[in-house]
């Protein structure tokens, strides 16, 4: 089987290390800013950024709805930090006229681990990851105040929900395109490939 | 929740991964210059990725003459109330008390800026001792890999901050993007030459050249006025533009940011330029850089 496209949201954020991570992982990475750029992935990555820019600018460039429709219909999507966000159901505290993709069942509090100068690094097991915990670089990350009966939580910390999967649909508060350990990117290429096989991992 | 670990060993701020890793998140944007909370609103509005909060934008810096400092604490709280978006704010160069207060208010990025007034002619701040990360400006590979060494998370190519004229932007990032080239061609003989002419240290030289690109984000700056100057500063390597006097400075500012915003992530794409380009009303009064006396040429700060 060939290996899976995966399209990285290009609209604004740290793309290129989750395209270099995602290559690492053994798929056929790409950006994607245009609806037909969309249709012709297997699976998405929406990277860190500016979760208000991101979305304003897929609004405004006709990516919203087909996105919604896309993780509607299946297509498996990972969101780190801001990209977690955009798969909120819900926001906490969004800026007037913020929307998201949705697709996750959660709320989500933006920067709920405080400014810069709180972001931190840290240790943390994520279930489904195998061997040594995951390096979390946590910048200015949101946290996920609560699930619904759908969702897995993945890992948490410090009391705090931090990695969650619903179905096909994968977020982390942290950055593991940073890091230079691919495990997490692994996994979302491992699920693009089950989808693409029919089956669900 | 039985099934989920959590961990909690020693959680660590202030980590150079940390620190380059926030510029990486502003990568595509566009951040720009505001003097007051309601500015911020509306870089926010336009979709800004991030907020310069300063007293004066580099335009009035330029007119009104004087010495340019640290912003009231006040106004650049105001700021960080008004937004969720990071808020950057300026020291003087060498000025680290300026930095320490900056930090102690809780900015996201400090700018260690050539458009204030140096106060210090020989030494830069030691951006190491700080939690917060710095961005700092350069005209040339040396002078951005020196920064880098005092601790800079980012780099900005300085252009000539309140002109309304890129011409400086565009000198200052092909030289970066030409050095860096050029290292790549060198080897490990000549890079120990080429630290020394560019007068930085050699580890750094040799991870540039190993790179092909810095080892922090590049952004473009000082001159920005046109959703096409931002689209230029992009295609020449820039990975995001600050704009400074080049949007509260001109005739519709509203649109104008969103126009720049647009045109920084469709960079290639001449027919969106082209859109955003329509009906903006007035861009700012540019000033002809040829024309700018040695002493006023903000650029020439920094060593």
């Amino acid at each position: 089987m060939t290996a899976p496209v995966i399209g990285v949201l290009a609209l604004q954020g740290d793309v290129r290390e989750h395209l270099v991570a995602l290559a690492a992982a053994d798929a056929v990475a790409r950006p994607v800013r245009r609806p037909e750029e969309l249709a012709e992935v297997d699976g998405l990555v929406i990277p860190g950024g500016e979760s208000t820019t991101i979305s304003k600018l897929a609004v405004l460039f006709g990516l919203m709805e087909p996105l919604r429709a896309r993780v509607r219909a299946g297509m498996p999507v990972y969101g780190t930090c801001a990209g977690m966000i955009m798969l909120a159901d819900k926001i906490l505290d969004p800026r007037s006229g913020q929307e998201t993709v949705g697709g996750i069942d959660m709320i989500v509090r933006r920067n709920a681990f405080g400014r810069q100068n709180e972001s931190f690094e840290a240790a943390v097991e994520v279930k489904g990851v195998s061997g040594e915990p995951v390096e979390g670089v946590f910048i200015r990350a949101p946290w996920v105040e609560s699930v619904g009966a759908s969702a897995e939580v993945l890992a948490e910390h410090g009391g705090h929900i931090v990695a969650v999967r619903q179905g096909n649909a994968l977020a982390t508060s942290f950055h593991p395109e940073l890091t230079g350990d691919h495990r997490v990117h692994r996994l979302f290429t491992d699920m693009v490939r089950a989808d693409r096989r029919g089956e669900s991992l | 929740m039985s099934s989920t670990l959590s961990e909690n060993q020693g959680p660590e701020t202030g980590t150079a991964r940390v620190k380059r890793g926030m510029a990486e998140q502003l990568k595509g944007g566009v951040i720009m210059d505001v003097v007051t909370p309601e500015q911020a609103k509306i870089a926010e509005d336009a979709g800004a990725v991030a907020v310069m909060a300063l007293e004066r934008v580099p335009a009035d810096i330029r007119k009104d003459g004087g010495v340019a400092r640290m912003s009231d604490p006040d106004m650049i709280e105001g700021i960080i109330d008004a937004v969720s978006i990071p808020v950057m704010a300026k020291s003087r160069i060498g000025h680290f008390v300026e930095a320490q207060v900056l930090q102690s208010l809780g900015v996201d990025y400090i700018d260690e800026s050539e458009v204030l007034t140096p106060a210090d002619e020989v030494n830069h701040s030691d951006k190491w001792a700080f939690t917060t990360p710095f961005v700092c400006g350069a005209t040339n590979l040396g002078e951005a890999l020196r920064r880098i060494a005092e601790g800079a998370a980012m780099i900005r190519s300085k252009g000539e901050a309140g002109t309304g004229n890129v011409v400086e932007a565009v000198r200052h990032l092909r030289q970066i993007k030409n050095e860096i080239a050029r290292l790549r061609g060198y080897d490990n003989h000549e890079l120990y030459a080429a630290a020394k002419e560019l007068r930085a240290p050699y580890e750094l030289v040799k991870e540039v050249a190993e790179l092909g690109k810095l080892p922090v984000v590049l952004f473009s700056a000082g001159g920005v006025a046109t959703p096409a100057d931002a689209a230029l500063m992009r295609q020449l390597g820039a990975e995001g533009v600050f704009v400074g006097s080049g949007i509260f400075k001109s005739g519709d500012p509203a649109k104008r940011a969103a126009a720049i915003v647009k045109a920084t992530t469709f960079y290639d794409d001449p027919k969106i330029i082209a859109d955003a380009s329509r009906n903006l009303g007035e861009a700012m009064v540019g000033i002809n850089c040829d024309t700018l006396p040695e002493a006023e040429r903000y650029a020439n700060r920094g060593w």
